[in-house]
């Protein structure tokens, strides 16, 4: 059983939060060590998402927090629905992931593009875990670039046909509803963009689950395929337009994952200060040889700055002055250490590092796909780019 | 149902305390604060008394600085309806002191079906206050209930003592103090704690007696010494057997 976790906080940033932040924080935190960790490094080698987690992250509160209240979610700011975040992905990345993909990428679409009559079907069932939800953007084709896309919805006399495939879907095979992105004009018119919510029992609807991953296992990634999907008009989500609409949903879940990655790097921090003070090695603990000291002080120096990176992102957020390019910088950055936090980890605990008693070697795997997710590494490093000298490098 | 939940702010036992300048008390500074374990029980026993009973109200006593407001607010993020905080410079060293101002407290704001303690605090394992109280108020008092049934008034509690299970009945209004098995304490829910800052929590600051105890010195624990390998595998056996029996005289 691995020692508590006490949080790392060199920088007395406990005392920039509130009363009720820190509660939620500390109830994640207290709920994260007694019912995910036990069970995550199982279900990771058995390639599954932990499902009868699902309840009790439900019952917490934890789905959509940061939406209202009269829709049965929390109503918390978005500095709470952070620390959410960062204690979720402290057990896994997938299990954030989960929550990411639930809260962020569909309640948030239904909640800021959804009719009355959308928003009171589905959200409250989905604050309470009755319903899950995945969100399809992402196409084989068309990754960082989904204005690419080819999946198109064309109008009929009483509602909509979709045709298309989407890849790389979180939670799309247990999901009851998906939000598809479609064009419903011209391909090359990414102005046309429409978001749909398709029940997942939709005929011509299905999704399969990718095998072979080696990164995300405890989390369920799936491929959907849409044959000829009928639906009727109130599919669509109405103030949904453009390539814009997706988007606003990746920020919002972008910030989430800034301050995940965050968690998963004081996961790894704390599970390397703990070793390398117990290791013993010629004679003495190897938190005693300066290259550990070296690696342990860098891992300080970068956690601590990352925190009050998302803090200061999150106040931003809750005044309503955030900006994409600063959610960029925040997850390039974040997840970036965060990786670089893990492999050191791994390192540090020697052949240990590599078992899945230890957290390291799952958290790297994890984080190497959510470097990569939810716009690349790269993608974000161009973002800012174009933000700094106002020339695009995509086009 | 009315059920009074009496609840303390204690050092979490997971935090490195240590003795403050005056040799006296704890150093607060960097130590995290939690609402003491067993008081967890009881306040998770009133509020499913009160879901079982349909109708009723679960208030939260403390007493302690003002930081215990935090504390309490923990309780009222569980569910409990309103807090309220007898607020003094410190918690007294003497249990009788606290008990006092407790009981006044208990006995202004009743009747009371049900109060409610932890069976002690994880700071000072005194386990005095719930007894004391109940005493004050002239009410029956079972102590470190593991397991509790109401019916109507009648109450049966078990306890768990040494070897066995000790059967207790009284009826309400009656004290109880809870221990581990009672229940499984809820975690406070991300909206509990956003309605937790609208209940009610009422401030109320007490002058103390002096009491009858007084702390003179706090020092931590000497040093555990290092310990000794008596050998390797079975061969050392025997010679560690003995020197648990004669040295150590654990055997």
């Amino acid at each position: 059983m691995a020692p508590k976790f006490h949080g790392v906080d060199f920088y007395a940033i406990d005392s920039l939060l509130s009363e009720e932040e820190r509660a939620v924080r500390d109830t994640v935190r207290t709920w994260v060590d007694e019912q995910l960790i036990p069970v995550i490094g199982d279900a990771y080698i058995e390639g599954r998402f932990p499902k009868q987690l699902i309840p009790g992250m439900a019952e917490l509160g934890l789905f959509g927090a940061n939406l209202p209240e009269e829709y049965g979610c929390a109503g918390l700011n978005n500095v709470a629905y952070g620390l959410i975040m960062q204690e979720l992905e402290r057990g896994d990345s997938g299990v954030r992931s989960f929550a990411s993909v639930q809260g962020a990428l569909v309640m948030y679409p239904i909640y800021a593009f959804g009719s009355d009559e959308q928003k009171k079907r589905w959200l409250p069932e989905m604050a309470t875990g009755r319903a899950i939800g995945c969100f399809g953007l992402t196409e084989p084709d068309y990754g960082s670039n989904p204005a690419g896309m080819i999946t198109v919805a064309r109008e009929t006399k009483d509602g909509w046909v979709l045709n298309g495939a989407k890849m790389w879907i979180t939670n799309g095979s247990t999901a009851h509803v998906a939000v598809v992105w479609a064009k419903t004009g011209a391909q090359n018119d990414p102005a046309s963009i429409r978001g749909f919510l398709v029940p997942t029992d939709t005929k011509g609807f299905s999704a399969k689950d990718q095998k072979g991953k080696l990164s995300l296992r405890a989390s369920d990634t799936s491929e959907l395929v849409l044959q000829d999907v009928h639906l009727p008009k109130e599919a669509l989500l109405p103030k949904s337009g453009g390539l814009k609409s997706p988007l606003m949903c990746l920020t919002q879940a972008r910030y989430g994952i800034s301050w995940g990655a965050l968690g998963a790097a004081m996961a790894c921090y704390d599970e390397a200060v703990s070793y390398a003070k117990n290791r013993v090695m010629f004679n003495k603990p190897i938190g005693g040889f300066q290259l550990q000291q070296a690696r342990l002080a860098e891992m300080l120096t970068e956690i601590t700055k990352a925190q009050l990176l998302v803090l200061q992102l999150g106040r931003l957020k809750d005044q309503g002055t955030m900006t994409p390019q600063q959610v960029s910088l925040a997850k390039r950055n974040n997840v970036s250490m965060a990786t670089d936090i893990a492999r050191e980890t791994r390192r540090l605990l020697g052949a240990n590092g590599i078992l899945a008693e230890y957290q390291a070697m799952r958290h790297l795997a994890n984080l190497e796909s959510v470097y990569t997710y939810e716009g690349t590494h790269d993608v974000h490093t161009l973002v800012l780019g174009q933000e700094i000298t106002g020339i695009s490098a995509f086009e | 149902m009315r059920i009074a939940v009496c609840i303390k702010r204690v050092a979490d036992s997971e935090t490195r305390v240590k003795v403050a300048g005056d040799g006296r008390s704890l150093d607060d500074a960097g130590v995290k604060f939690i609402l003491n374990p067993y008081d967890e029980f009881a306040v998770e026993e009133a509020l499913q008394r009160k879901e079982k009973a349909g109708a009723g109200e679960v208030a939260v006593l403390a007493l302690g600085g003002p930081a215990a407001q935090e504390t309490i607010r923990t309780a009222l993020a569980m569910g409990a309806d309103r807090g309220i905080l007898l607020q003094t410079d410190a918690v007294p060293a003497d249990g009788f002191v606290t008990a006092q101002a407790i009981a006044q407290e208990l006995k202004a704001g009743g009747p009371w079906d049900l109060v409610l303690f932890g069976k002690l605090a994880i700071d000072d394992y005194n386990a005095q206050v719930g007894p004391m109280v109940a005493e004050l108020l002239d009410l029956p008092c079972v102590t470190a209930v593991s397991h509790l049934t109401i019916e109507g008034s009648a109450v049966t509690a078990e306890r768990e003592i040494e070897g066995a299970v000790e059967v207790v009945q009284c009826s309400l209004p009656a004290v109880l103090t809870t221990d581990k098995g009672v229940n499984e304490p809820r975690y406070p829910a991300l909206k509990g704690i956003m309605a937790a800052k609208k209940k009610p929590l009422e401030v109320k600051p007490v002058t103390l007696g002096g009491g009858s105890i007084e702390v003179l010195e706090m020092a931590p624990p000497p040093a555990r010494k290092d310990g000794k390998i008596v050998g390797e595998g079975a061969a050392a056996v025997p010679e560690l057997v003995r020197l648990l029996r004669e040295e150590a005289k654990v055997l």
